[in-house]
This record gives C-alpha cells, structure tokens and sequence, in this order.
C-alpha cells in the first residue's frame, strides 16, 4: 500500500491518524498545512490545487519510503488535498510514530520539506482583488537564471 | 516520426488552453519536443521545467518513443 494519497474530499486526521498507530510506538507527531489569508503581503481568499496523480503519488511514496529508511520509525504516511480549498482548511497531512519523539519530529519534517519541493502539485491563490496566480510559477525574465529552461 | 500524448497541468493547461493532446513529431528527444512545442505555444516564463515519460521524472536528452505519454512539469508548489 502506498504511503502517499491524494483526496478530494476534505481530509480528516483522526481517520488518517489510525493508519499509523502501531504497537511500538511511543511518539506521534503530525503535521497539517492550512489554507492562510495572506501570501507574501497580500489578502488570499481560496486555493486550488491540482495534481498530476499518477507520478503524484509515485513520487510522494518515494518520500515516505525514504523517511522510513533514514530514520527509526514505526508508521508514516501523508495526503495532499486537491480542488478547491477555502481558509482554514487542511491542505496537506503528514503523520509518524516511533518509539521515541526525535525520530518522529525529524521525519515529519523531513517528509513535508520534501514532498512540497518534489511532488508534482501546484497551487493557484485567489486573490482579494479577484486576481489569481500560481505559486513558484510567476517569474520575471530577469530573474531566470540561465540555463534554467529546457535545451 | 513518433505518436505521442501530451498532458499540461497548472499554468502551461491554462496557457495551451487544453490539458492533452494526441501528436506526430520528428523531436527524437523529450527536450526536442518541448523545443517543437514552444514554438507553437510560446510557453509562458515560468522558471525550471521538469519533464516526465510513462509517469516517471526524466532527463531532457531521454529519447522520445511510439505511444509515450509526456507530462511538462512547471516548478510545484504543494503544501
């Protein structure tokens, strides 16, 4: 089973939390991403998201995999939420047991720092002025460093 | 000639303003094809670009085959 998801639907930790509770645990640590109101000075009032699932969910297990190999853990999983989102909601969920607490802070760490840096999800922020952009993907021709396209 | 797929995402979707797309092309190479695809599109700026073939990440130089499915992907921003 993979380590990894993606839903439509709003996601609910306590569900998500069982999947990894485990017997030799004696830590669990989480994280959750909210939706917030503002982003770099300005008013934001929702967020899509959208995924590119087939390599999505490859690469996010890849993550995971990778936490449970470099660190001694029980359980970790994660889920990305996609669609619609209003402020407030849970965007993205990470959970790990182990049986001790640094382990589990240090991969909870880990797996969120590398799934937004590698998996394949874009975000698009909505605007209080009723503009809209998408995250990472508004550069200035200036700022392009060269060689930063494709040949 | 290779027959591809093509599926767009996020802001280069919104920009061909279609999100796949069934095509004949001469690039033997998946950078090739994005080099073919910029002329048509005149993609946006959008900083670096991955590329993955069949669901998995590949280099720019993999060669293009019959029936590949080719998904550009622009810099992500999940969490």
């Amino acid at each position: 089973m993979s380590h990894f998801g993606f839903s439509r639907e709003p996601l609910a930790p306590e569900r998500y939390r069982a999947l990894v509770a485990d017997p030799v645990a004696g830590g669990y640590a989480s994280f959750e991403g909210w939706v917030r109101n503002h982003n770099e000075g300005r008013g934001v009032v929702r967020l899509e998201y959208e995924g590119y699932e087939a390599l999505g969910i490859k690469e996010g297990n890849r993550v995971v995999v990778e936490a449970l190999a470099r660190f001694p853990l029980a359980r970790a999983h994660c889920v990305h939420r996609l669609g619609v989102l209003d402020i407030g909601d849970l965007a993205v969920w990470v959970g790990v047991t182990a049986a001790h607490r640094d382990a589990a802070f240090a991969a909870c760490r880990y797996i969120i720092d590398e799934v937004k840096s590698r998996v394949p999800i874009w975000k698009k922020e909505h605007y209080a002025e009723g503009d809209s952009g998408w995250i990472n993907c508004e550069v200035q021709p200036a700022d392009a460093p060269a060689g930063s396209v494709p040949p | 000639m290779v027959a591809i797929q093509v599926e767009y995402f996020a802001v280069l979707r919104e920009h061909v303003g279609h999100a796949r797309e069934h095509l004949t092309t001469t690039a033997t190479t998946v950078g090739q094809l994005y080099a073919e695809l910029d002329q048509r599109y005149a993609f946006p700026e959008v900083g670096r670009v991955k590329v993955a073939v069949n669901d998995e990440f590949r280099d720019w130089t993999s060669p293009l085959q019959d029936g590949d499915f080719v998904v550009f992907i622009p810099p992500v921003a999940g969490g």
